[in-house]
């Protein structure tokens, strides 16, 4: 097949960091090409060079597409060329139809009056080719996101793309939701689109990538065929990390003790809409040094359920019983619920964890600011030490803790977050999605945190949606479908294909 | 964002910064004192000395005096994350209400006072609930409390100026603190001041300096601690000794001295000034990090209720009359003295030093172009074009950084 894209010793340096040191990328016409590598790797920097953010000369190295030399100098030159990327955090506005958001920018219209009918008709062909089926009128805000990732393609779409670049599009994704992306990345394929996606998902990788190329601290350190097959998720993450990574899960000696955190009948209504009821009747226990998985689908209402126990944050109209340690604990706020000995690590730490204008220091302060003053009057000194243990303990890597939050990767975020909430000392921790969007690495960090956790005989509650996750770390697993509990399985008897029966048959 | 590892771990390998790229990194906060110094030095050349003269001194003071008072309130909303339209009809209001008060009914100065400064705190806490705890945005209620306000001074007043003043209130803004001495002239009570306060700045920043290291948190080069502080102390005593060969330390510039002082520790030092930066950075963070975030955002407009009351007690006894048109547009001021003192429009950021010497710079170029004799019309568009200027500065500065 004809090369579409050589990218060739590409050199990008901030003052101070060369973010990326000659990497070369060589894409082949019609295929999906996987990019993969830990965070702070260099993959966003890289399509960041391609679709013209960095426009040429602010970077070193030749960019060769379609045999052409390319000289970008914006997104809209990207675009012209049919390079079209898709962000994570996706750039749709929720107010505006899909027909209004596919064409924003780019509108059907004859003098500046926008074409209805045309718009529409066109929309209606997108969403087709995409197996979309909602109307083109429906407001963006009413989808959820896998629905909404598919706008992003749609919209791709109408822009005659040639080269897809999609950035961990899954992330955020249910299983089927993805599966559906997935399959349509190749139906993409197979209609003559070329893609690049950018994922952690091993998985999904193979399942999908001709070729892949791992980037490791700014280089890139391997290609591999993945058509002949024989490439392993091992191999794959040896090259991403640089070294064996044997055990993705580390080892933990696993003794329950005696039930420290017990919630009974726990019924919530929706927020706004107070007749709809998402939580049903759910209840279950953790015992100390036990670390509890809690699976199911996205919207399944692993969020609204931990949200709505912890204070109160989600929800209406709330019912049930909480016991920390046998005694009736009242969660109705949320200085309350900590006080009672619970933490919340959210699924969100940009939006819900983390004041990320902050630094690090008032950061892991901010949950428990008494122990760090006396009569509320803060200890510089103290709150520094505080800040520094953590930053030692959790391995958070940054040079000082008074660096603001924002200027940190996710995984050392996530360790930021979990640092607050460990020292708020609580009794039962429960962490949504504490692994999301964070590379092998950390995740591995992460894992070794939540067992010492254990390990001290504090109770975990794990949500995840990554299954293997949940196998890997768990003791026991909730699954949960539809706002109620549809079955709870040991670690001996849990597997992805049990799991997901359950949710399927219920 | 996700390259920035790298770049710190070259960061920390080189500790020692020079001047020149500390200064860099800190632009907002010198080059805020570097433009107050060169606005000072500028209308000091141009007005041929004028602005510096003891007596002028003494009035900018007085002039700014319940402006910064406003400031210090206001800097506490919008870091919360919220902004008070109202506080010039406020302080327009309670203005009247005293006048009323005690001219009219013939209160005593220290009931309608107190009478004075409790209806602030009601006034604050009346918009405060519908901002906190309905979750109106604050724009809207306090809108609302703007016009009403200056209905009810209109109201209050009948339309009539109410006035004077007995003249133990006077001294609340007018009045000055006797020379402890018995020198007289220059005024020992200033003189002293200045020494101690020189005294004080030195003491407080070694020992915040020598905490800094022993917690190893990177600090300005030492050579820029001297001289920065040696300004400060310098034009501090400077002042006050101008101060001091006219008729001492005006009462207003204690009330705010000590008000700025109490304010900037509360918003550095205490947990509830680090839980309202909280607030405004990431609201539902904090909130879910078991912050009361209603009860903080309530209380941020009772405060400046509070302070706006005060505001209007010595704007009206620096007058001597209450007028319904008192503190007209007063509150456009204030909010621009906060932003140009750094303070973010989404929350989170800003200092209470800063919004002080935001204050200042509007009260410089107010007094300066006046004693110019530049038009009020000019004067308008100056002072709008800074305000412009510093913010363009700010976002200039930030997107440098990222």
């Amino acid at each position: 097949m004809p090369t579409l894209l050589e990218m060739q010793s590409i050199t990008k340096t901030f003052p101070g960091v060369r973010a990326l040191d000659e990497v070369s990328l060589k894409v082949e016409e019609g295929e999906i090409h996987a990019l993969v590598g830990e965070n702070g790797a260099g993959k966003s920097t890289l399509m960041k060079v391609l679709s013209g953010v960095y426009p040429h000369g602010t970077y070193e190295g030749e960019i060769l597409y379609d045999g052409e030399a390319l000289a970008l100098n914006g997104i809209s030159d990207s675009e012209k060329r049919g390079i079209i990327i898709i962000h994570q955090e996706l750039a749709l506005v929720p107010l505006l139809s899909i027909a209004e958001n596919l064409f924003l920018g780019n509108e059907r219209a004859t003098g500046g009056v926008i074409q209805w009918q045309e718009t529409f008709r066109r929309t209606e062909e997108l969403l087709r080719k995409v197996g979309l089926k909602e109307s083109p009128a429906t407001k963006v805000e009413r989808l959820g996101v896998g629905k909404q990732q598919l706008v992003e393609i749609a919209k791709a779409l109408s822009k005659e793309v040639r080269l897809l670049i999609l950035d961990e599009p899954t992330a955020a994704l249910s299983e089927s939701d993805s599966q559906a992306l997935l399959d349509l990345i190749l139906e993409l394929k197979a209609q003559g689109v070329t893609s690049i996606i950018i994922s952690h998902k091993l998985n999904e990788i193979r399942r999908i990538a001709d070729t892949i190329t791992v980037i490791r601290d700014g280089s890139s350190v391997s290609t591999l065929d993945a058509r002949t097959g024989g490439i392993t998720e091992d191999r794959i993450v040896r090259d991403m990390v640089g070294r064996d990574m044997s055990a993705r899960y580390p080892d933990r000696e696993r003794r329950a003790g005696e039930t420290i955190f017990e919630v009974k009948n726990w019924n919530v209504f929706h927020p706004e809409h107070a007749e709809r009821q998402v939580i049903h009747d759910v209840s279950f226990n953790v015992r100390a040094g036990e670390v509890v998985g809690i699976a199911g689908l996205m919207g399944s209402g692993r969020t609204e359920l931990a949200m709505s126990i912890f204070g109160r944050s989600w929800g209406q109209n709330i019912s049930g019983e909480v016991f920390v340690r046998g005694q009736p604990a009242d969660t109705s706020k949320v200085a309350r619920a900590i006080d009672a000995g619970l933490a919340y690590v959210t699924e969100d730490r940009k939006e819900l964890g983390l004041v990320l204008e902050d630094t690090i220091r008032q950061n892991i302060t901010l949950a428990n600011l008494p122990a760090v003053s006396r009569t509320g009057i803060l200890s510089s000194g103290e709150e520094t030490n505080v800040a520094e243990r953590y930053k030692r303990a959790m391995n958070i890597r940054t040079p000082t803790v008074f660096q603001k939050v924002m200027n940190l990767s996710g995984g050392n975020q996530q360790k930021v977050v979990l640092s607050k909430w460990l020292f708020a000392s609580p009794e039962v921790l429960i962490l949504d999605e504490p692994t999301r969007g964070i590379d092998v690495g950390a995740k591995f960090e992460i894992y070794g945190i939540i067992n010492d956790l254990s390990k001290q005989g504090k109770g975990v509650v794990m949500i995840s949606s990554e299954m293997p996750e949940l196998l890997g770390m768990c003791d026991r697993i909730y699954v949960m479908n539809e706002g109620e509990f549809v079955g709870e399985l040991s670690a001996d008897e849990a597997s992805q294909e049990r799991i997901m029966s359950l949710i399927v048959t219920d | 964002m996700t390259d920035t590892l790298t770049g710190q771990d070259t960061a920390a390998a080189q500790p020692q910064k020079s001047i020149g790229s500390y200064l860099a990194s800190h632009m907002r906060e010198y080059g805020l004192l570097f433009a107050l110094i060169a606005i000072m030095v500028f209308f000091q050349i141009v007005t041929g000395g004028t602005l510096l003269r003891p007596i002028n001194i003494t009035n900018l003071f007085l002039q700014n005096s319940y402006i910064i008072i406003m400031a210090l309130g206001m800097l506490i909303v919008i870091v919360g994350g919220n902004i008070d339209l109202s506080v010039g009809s406020v302080m327009g209001f309670i203005g009247a209400l005293a006048a009323v008060m005690m001219v009219n009914w013939g209160w005593s100065v220290p009931v309608a006072s107190l009478a004075c400064l409790f209806c602030g705190v009601l006034i604050g806490a009346a918009q405060g609930y519908w901002v906190a705890y309905w979750k109106i945005p604050s724009f809207i209620v306090t809108l609302a409390g703007m016009l009403v306000f200056r209905g009810a001074s209109l109201w209050l007043l009948e339309g009539q100026s109410v006035g004077p003043f007995a003249r133990e209130f006077q001294l609340l803004s007018t009045g000055f603190v006797p020379d402890i001495f018995g020198i007289g002239r220059p005024n020992g009570t200033a003189l002293a001041v200045g020494v101690i306060a020189v005294i004080l700045i030195f003491y407080f920043g070694l020992r915040t300096r020598a905490q800094n290291r022993k917690y190893g948190i990177e600090d300005e080069p030492v050579g820029l601690f001297y001289v920065r502080n040696a300004i400060i102390a310098g034009a501090l005593f400077f002042v006050l000794y101008k101060l001091a060969t006219f008729r001492g330390l005006p009462n207003v510039l204690i009330t705010m001295g000590i008000l700025t002082l109490i304010y900037a520790f509360i918003t550095e030092r205490t947990t509830i000034g680090r839980r309202i930066y909280a607030l405004g950075g990431n609201a539902k963070a904090a909130k879910l990090s078991g912050i009361a975030t209603e009860r903080l955002t309530f209380l941020t407009f009772v405060n400046m209720g509070f302070l706006a009351a005060l505001a209007g007690l010595i704007y009206a006894a620096r007058l001597n009359t209450a007028t319904p048109k008192a503190g007209f547009a007063l509150e456009l001021d204030v909010i621009a003295a906060v932003f140009i003192g750094g303070a973010s429009m989404s929350g989170g950021v800003g200092k209470i030093i800063g919004a002080v010497v935001g204050a200042f710079i509007m009260g410089v170029m107010n007094n300066g172009m006046s004693i110019m004799g530049i038009g009020i019309d000019y004067q308008q568009v100056i002072k709008g074009l800074v305000l412009l200027a510093a913010v363009i500065f700010d976002v200039y500065n930030k997107q440098k950084q990222a």
